[in-house]
């Protein structure tokens, strides 16, 4: 009868596996190549700008004399196009999302100084996005 | 008879973005109603200023969080037009699977707020259970379960290779036996269609005359699709638009359910044709001229008006989006009716304020 269409396809759910993830309770399902947080390597950065001036929400800041690199947790969208543009692969995007991001402050990685010849000048801000 | 007039919205359950209607009603029938919108106007269509017309692909695509792929694509087509780029077949493929897939996603998420909105739970929790499948392999092809971000001018950013291909379609089979039972309840169960048949009746004439787009057009009888204008790679793959002939709600539910499996058979085409090649063309300089696109949306015809001087940056960049040609439709279809009927009518055009307000 037409008014129990529901009905069967209700009784076969009150006999299965809910289908939703009880999460926090089980671990979260990471889909590969999801787009989550945006890793940076230090390591091979040369400090060349050229993320800073991609990403379209203008959340990297770069600094090239003092071998800074941060980002605004809060601004990036993981759309990717910094990891697109890095000449040198220092950029990621992983499938985690990452812990969420709760204050405004950049995250600011210092790259290391080639030792002598560095004078000892203030260290000035990081120039915004 | 004294005339009471009611605020439906701008926040109200079953909308889920605000659209304010002041409804007149005398007793429980609306006689007049007078819509207001501008509640989320974000002013995207002046970042044009600020984004290089590479980047705006992103703001393009944020335009909408449901449609969001098909903005972007249109968008692009728009400037590879100015700019003469010929986008590889291959690259043409994969925008009509994704395309499709989001118009899948669309309709499931839609189906589940009309269930919702005639007060059916558990229709609404399945819907979005099958949505949520289609979300997951969005995910893993895309990387984006909303946003895709795939679209670039000049091609798409991601591939989709043979074993991806193979489990997509896979999963596109279970997807498709979920929605045959879920579209049965919609299409035959005689609670859903009481509450359905017969409630805001849109003949032809006054469909065209409003002008009306997509399913709400082709519910009332009008055979227009802009996918048969050919872009991407619809000019390849064969289907004939969905049309019912009756005009009122359940017809507006039923071709939106025969769109379902319509896409499913779309993207079944497109993978199975999908050409080898390249994904991208490299494009250099910058566009000079102007030119308005077309595609067909989940909710119907979305036009970009795109016009470039040579910059980096646009100079102008319109959108008339679906929603806010059926606006007027939804007008006409609500004086008359049952003061308890307007969630249901203000649900059938599929109403999304965000892209209506950019
Ligand atoms: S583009 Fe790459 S190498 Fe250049 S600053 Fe950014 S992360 Fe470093
Ligand atoms: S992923 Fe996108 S938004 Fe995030 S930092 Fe890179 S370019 Fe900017």
């Amino acid at each position: 009868m037409a008014y129990f269409r529901m009905t069967q396809m209700a009784l076969k759910w009150a006999i299965s596996k809910p289908a939703t993830n009880p999460y926090p309770f089980a671990p979260r399902v990471i889909i590969p190549g999801s787009r989550g947080l945006l890793t940076f390597n230090k390591d091979t950065c040369v400090y060349c700008s050229v993320c800073r001036k991609k990403c379209p929400t203008g959340a990297i800041g770069v600094n090239r004399h003092q071998k800074k690199w941060a980002i605004d947790r809060l601004r990036c969208i993981s759309c990717g196009y910094c990891v697109e543009a890095c000449p040198k692969d220092s950029l990621a995007l992983s499938t985690s999302h990452g812990s969420p991001a709760v204050t405004k402050d950049r995250e600011i990685y210092q790259g290391e100084m080639p030792a002598p010849k560095a004078p000892a000048a203030a260290p000035a801000p990081v120039p915004a996005g | 008879m004294a005339r009471t007039v009611i605020p439906f919205g701008p926040q109200h359950p079953v909308l889920p973005e605000p659209i304010m209607l002041d409804l007149v009603v005398e007793d429980e029938k609306v006689v007049e109603a007078i819509p207001k919108i501008g509640f989320v106007h974000r002013g995207l269509e002046k970042l044009v200023e600020k984004k290089d017309f590479h980047e705006f692909v992103f703001v393009a695509e944020r335009v909408c969080g449901i449609c969001s792929f098909i903005h972007g694509q249109t968008y692009c087509q728009a400037v590879e037009q100015i700019m003469g780029v010929a986008v590889p077949p291959r690259a043409h493929y994969l925008r009509t699977i994704w395309g499709e897939l989001s118009r899948l996603h669309s309709h499931l998420l839609w189906l589940g707020l009309l269930a919702d909105g005639f007060g059916f739970e558990s229709l609404f929790m399945h819907s979005w259970r099958v949505r949520e499948k289609v979300l997951n392999i969005i995910e893993a092809t895309t990387g984006g379960r909303v946003i895709f971000g795939t679209c670039k001018v000049g091609g798409v950013r991601r591939d989709i290779d043979t074993a991806a291909m193979q489990s997509l379609l896979a999963q596109l089979a279970v997807i498709e036996k979920d929605m045959r039972e879920i579209v049965d309840v919609f299409l035959e169960d005689n609670s859903v269609k009481r509450r359905l048949c017969g409630v805001g009746v849109l003949a032809k004439d006054d469909a065209y005359q409003l002008g009306c787009v997509g399913p709400m057009a082709r519910a009332s009888g009008l055979t227009q699709d802009m996918r048969q204008l050919g872009y991407a790679a619809f000019g390849e793959l064969t289907f004939q638009p969905i049309t019912r002939p009756e005009g009122d709600s359940f017809a507006r539910c039923a071709v939106r359910c025969g769109e379902l499996f319509q896409s499913v058979d779309l993207i079944r085409q497109a993978a199975a044709r999908l050409p080898t090649g390249e994904i991208e063309v490299k494009v250099t300089g910058n566009p000079n001229g102007e030119f308005a696109a077309r595609t067909e949306q989940p909710r119907g015809e979305v036009v970009y008006y795109v016009k470039a001087n040579g910059t980096k940056n646009l100079q102008r960049f319109r959108v008339r989006t679906p929603t806010f040609a059926n606006i007027p439709a939804l007008v006409k279809l609500l004086p008359g009716c049952d003061l308890a009927d307007v969630p249901i009518l203000v649900l059938t055009i599929d109403p999304c304020i965000s892209c209506t307000e950019r």
